[in-house]
């Protein structure tokens, strides 16, 4: 199976045709987006949930459930929808792709979204490192200002929506969705406590969801072609199409649009040209972003990229950012070095993660090494398994799971390195 | 009312409660560290971690609110998993200092590391090291042992008002900053070295001084303002080694302001010790017997219309009783105890009394100060407004020169007019306080020491701010003496001078002899031609005037009771004793009554409340307020056009204690410079 380029939603991922809104429109966008808005609320969360679409940010949780927490009757009071479009997490670039060359799909998301949820606003939050993306974005916003799709009357709808462009200051921690709403206020970027979840007190105390920047692109689409044909691909409860971003040891790293639970191993082979020396080169792969556990090559064999198969394997799809390690790979170090940015990003404001993420680097950047005691391994899981959980948001998950999946899955080489240290430091000494 | 259980156990709480406040309720100790039940939430610390069924995770029960059927587990390998998770990795950056840090026998952290925690160290790295911060004179930092909760930022930002600490980097690289390093502003800092659950921030004067296991600990109230704030009293020896608040929550919640905490250094300085008699032009040392003999020989040898007594605002009901009593054995009528010159205690009892009390101020939706500058006339009672002012719905309108308060109050007028204005209902804000569900009048006590004092009082009397089963009107004193002295009429009588009448009558040659208790607050430089017995206990400006000393005790050194601006009688207990000779103010007075052969059938404490119980027997019901009954004031005449003045500008030197402490003279020397350099424009 392969998607068939009928089914692709994202036609001008790599840019062979211009981002504006004429090239736009000739693709199909903001096509009878008056008629789709001018069919209700009710219709539009109802069609977006029985896409079944889950949220493409990492965690997956089905987006049109998360639109029907939203007030329903209008309260005169603002309520708003944000979009994430943070995109931090190592590995992965799809929004990035979106922002630059289909922003219009991403503004027609957001009018749909927001008619859908009654927001008053949209605030998409950038993050601070794309600059020529903001460029883009914020062009792409005034053409849609200009033309009368946004504002007043958005496209003839009857419905105002407004649109705004924030530029973040790059942190990690603001693609977290209270991080963010924090950042957006203007405050230091520290996630909040939840319960309230943003749909009861977010964006300035008021009613907000949050979505991810590929969640709402998509959502036009749907909309036009119907929520049968998008839960007809891929797999039931994981539905519908998905940008997978694949880097690492792979011929030809690539961001492609794929049906939803395409084996893994298809999909390096088929859009990568392979992993360099082959499959049996493969040591191991990071299929979700750097948050999620690694899977050794006989996982990768036969694992299906989507959110359940993943989550069956004890790692998960995340952001789908698949990085691909092979033999050559310095396992431990390459973990490690996920540990010293989790601890770079940590924003200090809960125990576990602060304290913990320190730690964890430290001793990877040991064990790395093989500077420790075979009993360390234990400690390390421990420690992990004192932040996983016990914090505010996930990033303290984040920062455990990659050390746990390295424990889990390669800790004959873990004891290796321990023991040949061990070994040379007794030759030194006996040299000397 | 959500219902849960609670390790097997069904509790029913007030809705909006949390679930740590659901197992409070259910007798399960939840061990926290940033929670703290005055500040926001702030959910950081992650001790308070509970199972809850049906979550995948533990939750943070500080921070979740209790709902309906929720199943709650708060002692389960979970959870001690967590909790003990949580406090190696606080500990594991947290320095092994215990034996020379401060905080060491009341520390949260070694508390709770003892019962929750693990035993040994599993960390094998280095700890991380963090710069100390200058936060000026009050307080010192020993910032390595941070553990981030928190509270220092939230009470300063919540309670006090002020932004002047923050959270700068992330990470474990987080540190609690002022970010350009400043001293510390706020008049109510000190709280924030009780609110830290470690020895990150140690009051600065008390450190290295003392372990808090050898302090004596004696409950006594504050007197250095009106308040009567409750404190604990931490001594060793004969020496006050610290001032820490004690919970009340009719008065200062668990706060306590700055000159409260920190002015015990001047209970140690320019203390009168010995009794003194004036010889060839000095002041000379003297035994008890010849200074009282010398004392009694002159009031006795003075026409009693040629006597005057001024009390001084930290004296005690005790001694106000025996020296009226003194005074009346004597036949003199002159007699005052408002230093200040403020028209109060001529009219019914409800006219000088903060009748809606301290904690009614969160009752009050409407607020009017006249001439009142709570925050340096009464730190706590401010943050008491502020506190009201941030749950919504709060409005503050003042008369008198505009001050920073921390929260926004809408400006009126400067002086008198503008109250006849608002009496007269021609401002909006007449209207508003006449609307108000709870209107609240705060009078000052600058607002009435003035020529015109008691007509201004008389129009302030007359707002409408009078309902059912409230009464707004309320005088906020700043002397702790006052109410007490006004209670038990230390005022002139009949054909008696006040204080300016006393002063006046020194300089024309018809005063001979004034007794002063403890009354430094007057121009003493006036009193040259005049024979001036002193009793108090700091060389201040009375005692420079003196020509006998008697030498009295402090407020720490007494067993006294003090009313505060609300009416509320309290104790105060002695935790050390007098320096030197000096002795318990009621002591001296009674010895005076046996020098000059005066009849008098008190011979212990006890006698003289007794005396004061059937005087006025409100004042024998300590720690309640009696409520005052309200009558209209009569119309007392025009009132002046100049502006209401406030009391003082230096919040930190008020009082003889105060003004002897080093570590006030410090405090005020910044606010100094704070004040010129804002004036001079090279501020932000």
């Amino acid at each position: 199976m392969m998607l068939r380029d009928q089914d692709r939603i994202f036609r001008n991922l790599y840019g062979s045709e211009p981002w504006h809104l004429d090239a736009a429109r000739r693709r199909g966008d903001w096509d009878g987006t008056r008629d789709l808005i001018a069919k209700g609320r009710d219709w539009l969360v109802e069609e977006v949930k029985a896409s079944g679409l889950r949220g493409r940010g990492g965690a997956g949780f089905p987006t049109g459930l998360k639109w029907s927490f939203m007030p329903k009757q209008p309260t005169g009071q603002p309520v708003y929808l944000v979009v994430n479009a943070d995109e931090s997490e190592p590995g992965t670039c799809k929004d990035r792709e979106i922002l630059r060359h289909e922003p219009h799909k991403l503004i027609e998301g957001c009018l749909l979204a927001g008619a859908a949820m009654g927001c008053t606003a949209g605030y998409i939050y950038i993050r601070g490192e794309f600059v020529r993306e903001a460029e883009v974005l914020q062009a792409a916003l005034e053409e849609a200002y200009a033309a009368g799709l946004l504002g007043r009357d958005a496209a003839g709808s009857g419905y105002d929506f407004e649109l705004y462009l924030h530029r973040g200051a790059g942190a990690y921690i603001c693609g977290e969705e209270t991080g963010l709403l924090e950042s957006l206020e203007g405050k230091k970027g520290q996630p909040r406590l939840k319960p309230p979840f943003p749909a009861a007190a977010g964006l300035y105390g008021r009613p907000t969801t949050v979505n991810n920047v590929e969640t709402i692109a998509v959502v036009p689409t749907i909309l036009r072609r119907g929520a049968s044909w998008f839960s007809d691909l891929g797999k039931p409860n994981n539905t519908g199409t998905k940008i997978f971003c694949i880097s690492g040891h792979v011929n030809r790293p690539c961001t492609v649009e794929e049906e939803m639970g395409i084996p893994l191993k298809v999909l390096i082979e088929r859009h990568c040209g392979g992993v360099r020396g082959g499959w049996d080169n493969l040591l191991a792969v990071i299929p979700g972003g750097s948050s999620v556990p690694l899977l050794p090559k006989s996982i990768c064999d036969t694992v299906h990229m989507d959110f359940d198969s993943l989550r069956e394997v004890r790692s998960g799809l995340g952001t789908a950012g698949v990085i691909v390690m092979d033999r050559s790979t310095d396992i431990v170090r390459a973990i490690a070095r996920l540990s010293k940015f989790y601890m770079h990003e940590s924003c200090g404001q809960c125990t576990p993660c602060r304290e913990g993420t320190g730690w964890l680097w430290r001793m990877m950047t040991r064990l790395a090494e093989g500077r420790a005691r075979l009993e360390e391994i234990d400690l390390l899981d421990e420690v992990t398994r004192e932040i996983e959980g016990h914090t505010i948001c996930a990033l303290g998950d984040a920062a455990a799971w990659p050390v746990q999946g390295l424990i889990r899955h390669f800790r004959p080489e873990l004891e290796r390195r321990i023991r040949a240290a061990a070994l040379q430091q007794a030759q030194q000494r006996q040299a000397a | 009312m959500p219902k849960l259980t609670i390790d097997g156990q069904t509790i029913e709480v007030p809705p909006g409660s949390t679930v740590l406040q659901a197992c409070e309720a259910a007798g399960r100790e939840i061990p926290v560290f940033c929670y703290h039940p005055r500040l926001n939430i702030a959910g950081n610390c992650r001790m308070c971690l509970v199972e809850l069924e049906k979550s995948p995770k533990p939750i943070a029960s500080c921070a979740m609110p209790a709902a309906d059927g929720m199943v709650i587990h708060t002692d389960t390998p979970v959870v001690h998993k967590a909790r003990r998770g949580v406090l190696e990795l606080l500990l594991i950056n947290h320095p092994l200092d215990c034996p020379i840090c401060d905080q060491g026998g009341e520390c949260d952290l070694q508390d709770l590391t003892l019962f929750y925690g693990p035993d040994h160290s599993r960390f094998a790295e280095n700890k991380r090291p963090v710069a100390d911060k200058d936060l000026g004179p009050l307080i010192s930092t020993h910032m390595t042992r941070c553990i981030h909760c928190t509270r220092c930022i939230r009470f300063l930002n919540e309670v006090a008002g002020v932004e002047e600490l923050g959270a700068c980097a992330r990470g474990e690289h987080m540190e609690i900053t002022t970010w350009i390093e400043a001293a510390l502003t706020s008049e109510l800092q000190g709280n924030i070295i009780d609110l830290c659950p470690v020895g990150a921030l140690n009051s600065k004067p008390y450190e290295y001084r003392a372990r808090t296991w050898e302090l004596k600990k004696t409950e006594s109230v504050d007197v250095l303002d009106a308040l009567g704030c409750n404190i604990r009293v931490d001594s060793r020896g004969n020496e006050v080694m610290r001032v820490l608040p004690r919970l009340n929550e009719a008065i200062n919640e668990e706060w306590i302001s700055d000159k409260t905490r920190f002015a015990y250094d001047g209970l140690r300085r320019r203390r009168l010790d010995v009794p003194m008699v004036k010889r060839d032009g000095k002041l000379r040392e003297a035994s008890w017997s010849e200074a009282l003999r010398a004392a009694a020989e002159r009031l006795a040898g003075t026409g009693p219309e040629r006597v005057a007594a001024v009390v001084g605002d930290l004296a005690d009901l005790e001694s106000m009783l025996l020296l009226k009593e003194l005074m009346a054995a004597l036949g003199s009528p002159h007699l005052d105890c408002r230093q200040d010159g403020a028209k109060l205690g001529i009219g019914p009892r409800a006219s000088w009394l903060f009748n809606p009390t301290i904690a009614g101020i969160e009752q009050a939706d409407v607020c009017l100060l006249v001439g009142c500058d709570p925050r340096s006339e009464a730190p706590v009672l401010n943050a008491r407004l502020r506190k009201r002012w941030r749950q919504g719905g709060f409005r503050v309108g003042r008369i008198g020169p505009p001050r920073d308060l921390t929260y926004p109050v809408e400006e009126l007028g400067a002086g008198p007019q503008t109250l006849q204005e608002v009496v007269g209902g021609g401002i909006a804000f007449a209207q508003a306080l006449r609307d108000a569900r709870a209107p609240l009048v705060v009078v000052g006590s600058g607002a009435v020491a003035r020529p015109d004092g008691a007509a201004v009082l008389a129009l302030a009397a007359s707002l409408p701010v009078q309902r059912e089963a409230w009464n707004g009107f309320a005088v906020l004193h700043r002397a702790a003496s006052r109410v007490g002295g006004l209670e038990l009429g230390i005022l002139p009588g009949p054909g008696g001078r006040d204080v300016a009448g006393i002063l006046h009558g020194v300089e024309a040659g018809e005063i001979e002899v004034v007794y002063l208790l403890g009354a430094d607050e007057i121009e003493a430089s006036r009193l040259r031609g005049a024979f001036v017995i002193y009793q108090g206990h700091h060389g201040d400006r009375g005692a420079a005037a003196a020509d006998i000393v008697l030498p009295g005790a402090a407020y720490t050194e007494k067993h006294a009771t003090y009313v505060n601006t609300e009416g509320r009688p309290q104790r105060g207990k002695l935790a050390v004793f007098p320096p030197g000779e000096a002795k318990e103010d009621w002591r001296i007075l009674r010895a005076l009554h046996d020098a000059l052969g005066l009849r008098s059938d008190v011979a212990t404490l006890g006698d003289v409340r007794a005396r004061i119980a059937t005087l006025a027997p409100h004042l024998a019901r300590i720690d309640e307020v009696t409520p005052a009954n309200w009558e209209p004031l009569a119309d007392a005449g025009a009132v002046d056009r100049a502006p209401f003045g406030y009391p003082f500008d230096d919040f930190y030197r008020t009082d003889s204690i105060s003004r002897a402490s080093a570590v006030m003279a410090e405090c005020s020397r910044l606010a100094r410079e704070r004040r010129a350099s804002e004036a001079t424009g090279t501020h932000g």
